[in-house]
């Protein structure tokens, strides 16, 4: 039933991907530039692997409003570690490890006492950043220079965030469409009590998804620390907004058992498209605010018309 | 009534502790802080209330503040002479109509609560810029009627009561008489406890999902033009930031049913006061402004895993 869902959701998107890049491109002369549309690609390149993740903790009926908390404190604790002279390998492994720990709390504490992720995730929204803040203040950690630059740097021509995004984008595509972890996330999404009849590992596959959630926070940790050569707690604030539009503009249902990785990276495409046509024609941020949090409304609202979620889910 | 009670005991214990350690804490003056920290939070929790009550969220009180706030401001900015009372009407009127379009995209668009109002956050802060095309409104623009509510109000034995405080009790001594003897406060809780139920017995869903979000924006509207009168300025990037976490701790602390369907005032009431006192405790104690957003969050999951606990064992029961 998805499958045959899909197609035509992509193909809204493609068609919305490229009349936007022609009518971008007709206003803004250049705009089209191969070179300069995967420099900037490095600057969404972490909304769109938090958006992957994304996408699973949907798909299953959730939602991880912490993810972006949980890269900054992740990107704040690999700084401090850096700077404490910690060598740069363990330093990686070690984040990736606390940010999967951070985004499996979630999962645990949404099990454990059967609470909504959306209450559960707010509170720890508060708590990561908050323990970031705590731990920095005002202050900023300067991360050292040779882990700084990664995505001034290429691979294959392509700069490095992006290559990690579309091998993220590749492997989460295989993961949750052709796996069978990938099938259980959808029917826990699709249908919970059905799935624990079915004698499906609920509570594991539910933990699972938050955990791959922390994961990519502690990815794109490591690669904004590189980008802007400090950690800071008031980075990427809001970044939660983006990534959700993405991952729902790409067809991920609110409610869950709906959604695509191939979506979701059109997604990213078309939100990096939109913003990165508004930073050319100059408009401020806070404007590009508003469009962003228009297209989540519209995105959702347009799903929403289309065919009654609730109708959906079948009662037992 | 045991979660009030519960409420008021941790003040004492957190008011007796706190003292002990530094007695400041108990003198008229850091009360008066505490009674001047309260009223934002009261007016907003209140409107938050009405829309935990039916199940829901609203996430862009924030950004409601702010908007109404820099849009009072610049009308005060263009005519001067504008009563305090009409400044105040504009205020609520424009909370409404934001409200109402949260609503609209609950009801209409049948966008889940969460979702609309996190696009609705986004969107009436940059719309708060647009507003206000990035400048602050600054005290000079305010009339002194207004910012004196701040600093006036009934004093007694060396504290003060602002009259912003008694604004705030008064929306929370009419929100509990409506969710009392409103009819429609009745089909709040109605909806929340079980919407299904509530449509076969003829309470719409819709109109109770419209009154609670257009009353959650018109009191964030209101206290938009509290900020002004509280702070002095109104920043289109800072008002209101952060506040929804405040506002949905304070509501957790009370005892209202994050997932609908029950709640008292005073318990939200108590739960503004709570951390009221906790926040001057912090300042008092010289624990910087940082350890407040963990404070929070520590906060609002400590509530709502209680919470879980207890229905978990009502379940089980």
């Amino acid at each position: 039933m998805r499958v045959s869902r899909l197609p035509w959701d992509l193909m809204v998107l493609l068609g919305l991907l490229i009349a936007g890049s022609l009518l971008a491109s007709f206003f803004i002369p250049g705009f089209l530039d191969f070179r300069y549309l995967l420099d900037t690609s490095t600057l969404h390149a972490e909304a769109g692997i938090l958006a992957l993740a994304m996408t699973f903790v949907i798909v299953s009926g959730h939602i991880d409003l912490s993810i972006a908390s949980n890269m900054v404190l992740s990107a704040v604790f690999a700084g401090l570690m850096l700077k404490s002279g910690m060598n740069p390998p363990l330093v990686i492994g070690l984040t990736c490890v606390a940010s999967t720990l951070l985004g499996t709390l979630n999962g645990v504490l949404v099990v454990l006492f059967r609470l909504p992720s959306f209450l559960v995730t707010l509170a720890t929204l508060a708590i990561y950043r908050g323990t970031a803040q705590a731990l920095l203040g005002p202050k900023s950690v300067a991360i050292p220079k040779e882990m700084v630059g990664l995505d001034q740097s290429l691979v294959a021509g392509i700069p490095w965030p992006t290559a990690i995004f579309v091998m993220l984008a590749i492997v989460s595509g295989l993961l949750l469409h052709r796996t069978v972890f990938g099938r259980w996330t959808f029917a826990v999404g699709t249908n919970e009590e059905a799935a624990v009849y079915a004698g499906l590992p609920v509570a594991r596959i539910k933990i699972w998804v938050f955990a791959l959630a922390g994961l990519a926070a502690g990815i794109c940790a490591l690669l904004i620390d590189s980008r802007l050569g400090v950690a800071r707690h008031d980075l990427a604030r809001g970044l939660e907004l983006d990534v959700i539009t993405i991952a729902v503009v790409g067809g991920c249902a609110i409610r869950g058992g709906k959604g695509s990785i191939p979506g979701t990276v059109l997604a990213m495409l078309l939100v990096m498209l939109i913003r990165t046509a508004m930073g050319v024609a100059n408009v401020k941020a806070e404007y590009q605010l508003t469009a962003i949090g228009l297209l989540l409304v519209l995105a959702v609202g347009f799903g929403g018309l289309r065919g009654s979620p609730r109708a959906t889910k079948v009662n037992l | 009534m045991k979660r009030e009670w519960i409420a008021l005991l941790l003040i004492a214990i957190l008011c007796l502790a706190v003292g002990l350690a530094e007695p400041r804490y108990l003198q008229p003056r850091s009360i008066d802080s505490i009674l001047l920290w309260m009223p934002l939070t009261v007016v907003l929790a209140m409107g938050q209330h009405l829309v935990v009550i039916t199940g829901g969220i609203d996430i862009s009180i924030g950004s409601i503040l702010a908007f109404a706030g820099i849009g009072v401001g610049l009308l005060l900015k263009a005519q001067p002479g504008l009563p305090i009372p009409l400044a105040f009407a504009c205020g609520i009127a424009i909370g409404l109509v934001l409200g109402f379009v949260n609503a609209a995209l609950i009801v209409w668009l049948r966008l889940a609560p969460l979702i609309a109002t996190i696009g609705t956050l986004a969107a009436f802060r940059g719309l708060t810029f647009a507003l206000s095309k990035g400048d602050q409104i600054d005290g000079s623009t305010l009339p002194d009627g207004l910012t004196s509510l701040a600093s006036n109000g009934v004093s007694a034995g060396g504290v003060t009561v602002s009259w912003l405080l008694v604004i705030g009790l008064g929306v929370a001594g009419a929100t509990a008489l409506f969710l009392r003897f409103g009819a429609a406060g009745r089909a709040l809780f109605a909806v929340g406890s079980n919407a299904e139920a509530a449509r076969l017995r003829g309470v719409s869903l819709s109109k109770a999902t419209f009154v609670a979000y257009s009353t959650c924006g018109a009191l964030a509207g209101l206290a938009g033009v509290m900020y002004a009168a509280r702070f002095g300025f109104v920043n289109p990037g800072s008002a209101g930031q952060n506040f929804e976490l405040t506002v949905i701790a304070a509501v957790a602390i009370g005892g209202a049913k994050l997932t609908g369907g029950s709640g008292t005032v005073t318990g939200t009431l108590l739960g503004c006061l709570l951390l009221s006192c906790i926040n001057v405790a912090l300042s008092t104690l010289g624990i910087d402004a940082n350890w407040q957003l963990l404070a929070y969050g520590t906060v609002i999951l400590a509530a709502i895993v209680v919470d879980g606990i207890r229905s978990k064992a009502e379940v089980a029961r």
